[in-house]
């Protein structure tokens, strides 16, 4: 074996709130986030698309905040809530969204809809409103090759102005 | 009256997607979701050298590596399936070397695969990889096409003798003395660069031989499972009987993930070789050099015409780099073929010539990508003749009203050899300067002049070869099949289930096949389940490609579905002692049409069908599960149509472009869902801005690939586009009973020309050019500044 070997192979104990459960894992040190959830936790609606930062597939919610799971390691995640989209779905907290998502066709191949509705649901959270650029720019950390971001903005827009109203 | 061959309502509706809320609630299945039992996983080593003599491989200290169960290289691989000859047969003088699985004395391009590791993690299997020592020897690189055709250049397959893999001619009329007698002349030199079709999930599958019966099943990522099926059987020499390969969902294909990767064929031989399944799932950097890339076209061309505006002729130069082999399968002389036969195909002129050559270059294959050479062909038409409108002082409105094909000359034959049938240029167009306020635009864009903002509009009218019948594939010996086909079934309690040969990786086309399927035969959407993209269990069919999906394999739903209801209604006939005519599916339930009253449901044809068939005349023949295959046996291609307007403002002090405004207005014959049909266009016109502001591989001078990150090539994101406003206008398809024609690569094919068009509208005030895609910042500012010299 050469010098190489076994960086990051140490185990790493960690305990995190998981889509609202309490969990106790030994982790690789090495092991990011996404491969966690998907390998070790079998939540695989959390996708892989670039593993460097930049087309937010991976996207979770940490401490409620919008995250990249790929750069991100599974050891971060200790003491901190994560919500992926398994248990944001089954919570509800998406459905209104992903009702919007549906009807406007906003999303052809779905991988990169995880994240993009998770990012858009940290935005209609922050309840501000947001004209239509806004949203563009708000929008613009997830990469969707499929659809033209029309049909995505304008269900983030419908429940936005429901949620903001008049708020600015 | 009910004919069963025209169904109504639901064919045409805005039905959402019936997948998306399993896809958006993080249910779906993409290949990389999927774990078999006993499974590995693979990771290529592959060549950091665009051309490099390998001198030894020692694999030892990766074999020993944790988790590893194996190390191949091309000695065990190679063994096991013979080489590939990417020469479509019925392009004369098409050539190619062999291409191997895996490299073995010579690499010729960077990320061609020289060994595979299996581990028992992917983690494993990289990890090891970084262990495989290859001492390699660089040779000269062919790094572009200048090169390859330098005089003199070394050949990089020397068999061949030169770089040339096809060179073709075509010559219609007089355009030389056409090009000598013609008032107005506008010639132009356009680069476009080599680029990606970027699929969010890469490429990828699971290779499950069973060494116990001796049967391969892949889940594979791909568009078209039965090519690959047949791929699989004949190289690897496994009877085609014992081949399955299913589509999972699909993260995205766009043409990309239609090819044939010999580092997937590689993977499939190691499972084989160990009796395990194993997955491959590439990553993003393997992904930048190994998926079929794009583009790389460098076209001279230009366009002859009379004062009065008429179109004398056109020529088109054309030289395309296609990387170091022939794409297997699919070959990679399609885009050159298709730029010079489509170029200035909606116009009406005399006199054509165009060649084009496809080089070999030391870089990966390119190979299908959405459009193919369809967007460069609309470029070249339309910015020559917007530059030849502008010349003669003629609104480019106007000028393409004068020069389009009128309806009075179809069906015609162009000059490229393209046949017009039933397109739609005019309507399209005047749809569009509706939509688009033209008037109102050029008003705007006038008074902005004149405060130095510099804003343009481009139009471009394009046509689209959609859904291609056997004349296309069939002569070139590729096994590539046109035709799609469809199993119905009512299943006993009245719901029916479908069973295509299609695929779907978010086009919707499942949805459109249920559609048509619930149309048929006088049922609910909700009442029909739709299955595809696996080759064990639907009737033979070529998936998902060359947008087909919809106008063949929902033909053959069509004609499936309304075969089925024949039966259904023989069997209501005989129970109910009803004349068949005088039954008809309405919601569900077997009605006679004369009293209106509902007979029997289909969940009681399904119980007397399957259970009860003693109740029935003992020479009655009970099908209720019926499949139906269609092909368009005499066509190309349906030829669908569009037109799209670019609203772009160039910032002259900083380069950048911003798309302000994009419509389009699309010809795909019968709309069977505008809801999906309009995304897709947009989809398709999101891929179109970023090839030409965007997207570009680039190279060190010895081929090595420079920005193989997403955060170095540039794609466009939310922001980076406008809205986008969809408009129809639907003539059938005459040859088919459904009467839809394609839709898949309109969006992109417009959207090249339109934006190309646009920003050189921009720039005409300034005197400046940009020729060069994409547009970049430099580019743009370069082009300036050249003007102002």
């Amino acid at each position: 074996m050469s010098e190489l070997d076994l960086i990051g192979d140490e185990d790493v104990e960690i305990e995190t709130t998981l889509n609202g459960s309490t969990l106790k894992r030994r982790v690789k040190a090495r092991q990011h986030l996404a491969d966690f959830l998907r390998q070790e936790m079998e939540l695989t609606g959390t996708h892989l698309g670039c593993e460097h930062g930049i087309c937010g597939a991976c996207t979770v919610l940490i401490d409620g905040r919008t995250a990249r799971g790929c750069l991100t390691l599974a050891a971060q995640a200790s003491g901190r809530t994560v919500d992926t989209i398994e248990g944001l779905s089954q919570s509800g907290k998406l459905a209104e969204l992903q009702k919007e998502f549906i009807e406007r066709n906003a999303a052809q191949c779905g991988f990169c809809s995880s994240g993009m509705l998770l990012t858009a649901y940290e935005l209609v959270s922050e309840g501000k409103k947001l004209s239509r650029a806004e949203i563009r720019e708000y929008m613009s950390g997830n990469m969707c090759r499929c659809t033209g971001y029309h049909a995505i903005i304008d269900a983030v827009e419908a429940v936005l102005t429901r949620v903001a109203g008049g708020k600015r | 009256m009910t004919s069963s061959s025209t169904p109504v309502s639901a064919i045409g509706a805005r039905i959402p997607r019936r997948e998306l809320k399993r896809l958006l609630s993080g249910h779906g299945r993409y290949v990389d979701d999927i774990k078999l039992p006993h499974m590995l996983h693979a990771a290529f080593v592959r060549s950091p050298h665009a051309h490099a003599k390998i001198i030894a491989i020692d694999t030892t200290d990766a074999r020993i590596a944790p988790g590893v169960a194996a190390v191949f290289t091309a000695v065990e691989i190679n063994a096991r399936c013979e080489p590939f000859v990417g020469v479509a047969l019925h392009r004369p003088g098409h050539r190619s070397a062999p291409l191997p699985l895996l490299a073995s004395d010579r690499a010729v391009w960077q990320g061609q695969p020289v060994a595979i590791v299996v581990a028992e993690t992917r983690a494993e299997a990289e990890d090891a990889a970084e262990l495989v020592a290859i001492e390699w020897e660089a040779l000269p690189v062919i790094g572009n096409e200048q090169e390859a055709i330098a005089a003199g250049a070394p050949a990089i397959h020397a068999e061949l003798g030169d770089n040339i893999a096809f060179d073709f001619s075509l010559n219609h009329g007089d355009s030389t003395r056409a090009f000598a007698e013609a008032d107005v002349v506008i010639e132009e030199e356009l680069r476009f660069a080599r680029q990606m079709a970027m699929t969010l999930e890469a490429r990828g599958l699971i290779a499950d031989f069973n060494p116990g019966d001796e049967t391969l099943t892949v889940i594979h990522a791909h568009q078209s499972p039965f090519q690959m099926q047949e791929i699989f059987s004949h190289q690897l020499k496994i009877p085609e009987h014992k081949v399955r390969v299913i589509a999972p969902d699909i993260g995205g294909g766009f043409g990309m993930k239609l090819n044939v990767y010999v580092d997937e064929i590689a993977t499939v031989v190691a499972s084989m070789i160990l009796g395990r399944p194993v997955k491959l799932c590439v990553d993003r950097l393997e992904s930048f050099l190994s998926d079929a890339q794009a583009r790389d076209h460098h076209i001279k061309c230009r366009i002859a015409l009379k004062k009065t505006g008429e179109i004398l002729a056109m020529e088109v130069d054309d030289i395309a780099a296609i990387g170091a082999y022939g794409m297997p399968m699919r070959f990679n002389v399609a885009e050159g073929m298709m730029a010079i036969t489509m170029a200035g195909a909606p116009y009406r002129f005399e006199n054509y010539k165009a060649r084009t050559r496809s080089v070999y270059v030391n870089k990966n294959l390119i190979g299908m990508y959405r459009g193919v050479g369809m967007p460069l062909a609309c470029v070249v038409s339309e910015l020559l003749t917007d530059f030849a409108a502008e010349k003669l002082g003629i609104d480019t409105v106007e000028f393409k009203r004068r020069n389009y094909w009128p309806k009075s000359a179809l069906p015609c034959v162009t000059p490229g050899g393209q046949r017009l049938e039933t397109v739609s240029f005019h309507e399209c167009l005047e749809k569009l300067v509706q939509l688009m306020d033209y008037e109102g635009l050029r008003k705007e864009q006038r008074e902005l002049r004149e405060r130095g903002v510099y804003r343009g509009i481009g139009i471009a009218t394009f046509c689209e070869q959609t859904a291609y019948g056997p004349p296309y594939y069939g002569p070139s010996g590729a096994s590539i099949s046109t035709q799609d086909g469809c199993t119905v079934r009512l299943e006993p309690s009245g719901m029916v289930r479908c069973i295509t040969s299609l695929t779907d990786q978010g086009q919707g086309t499942l949805t459109g096949v249920a559609q048509i399927i619930a149309a048929t035969l006088g049922v609910s959407i909700d009442d029909v389940s739709v299955v595809g993209g696996d080759s064990s269990i639907s009737p033979y069919g070529g998936g998902a490609w060359a947008s087909r999906g919809t106008a063949i394999g929902g033909e053959a739903a069509l004609r499936a579905g309304n075969m089925l209801k024949k039966n259904i209604l023989a069997l209501a006939s005989t129970v109910t002692q009803t004349a068949p005519e005088e039954l008809d599916i309405v919601d569900g339930h077997v009605v006679n049409t004369q009293t209106g009253h509902n007979v029997a449901s289909l969940a009681d044809v399904g119980r007397i069908g399957y259970f009860r068939q003693d109740t029935l005349p003992k020479d009655f023949d009970v099908q209720l599960s019926v499949s139906a295959s269609f092909v368009a046996n005499d066509k190309v291609y349906y030829m669908a149509n569009g037109v799209q307007a670019s609203y772009v403002e160039v910032d002259c002090d900083t380069g950048f472009i911003k798309i302000l405004g994009q419509w389009a207005v699309d010809d795909c014959g019968r709309v069977i869902n505008p809801l999906l049909v309009d995304e897709q266009v947009r989809g398709g016109i999101v891929q179109g801005i970023g090839s030409v502001l965007f997207e570009e591989c680039l190279y060190s001078e010895d081929a090595n690939l420079l920005n193989g990150t997403l955060a170095d090539y540039v794609l466009p994101m939310a922001y980076d586009v406008p809205d986008i406003f969809v408009g129809h206008v639907e003539t059938p398809e005459t040859s088919t009973q459904l009467g839809a024609k394609g839709i898949g690569e309109a969006g992109l094919i417009g959207a090249m020309g339109a934006v190309w068009v646009g920003v050189n509208d921009a720039l005409k005030p300034l005197g400046a050019k940009v020729l060069h895609q994409p547009f970049t910042p430099e580019r743009v500012l370069d082009a300036l500044a050249l003007a102002k010299r």
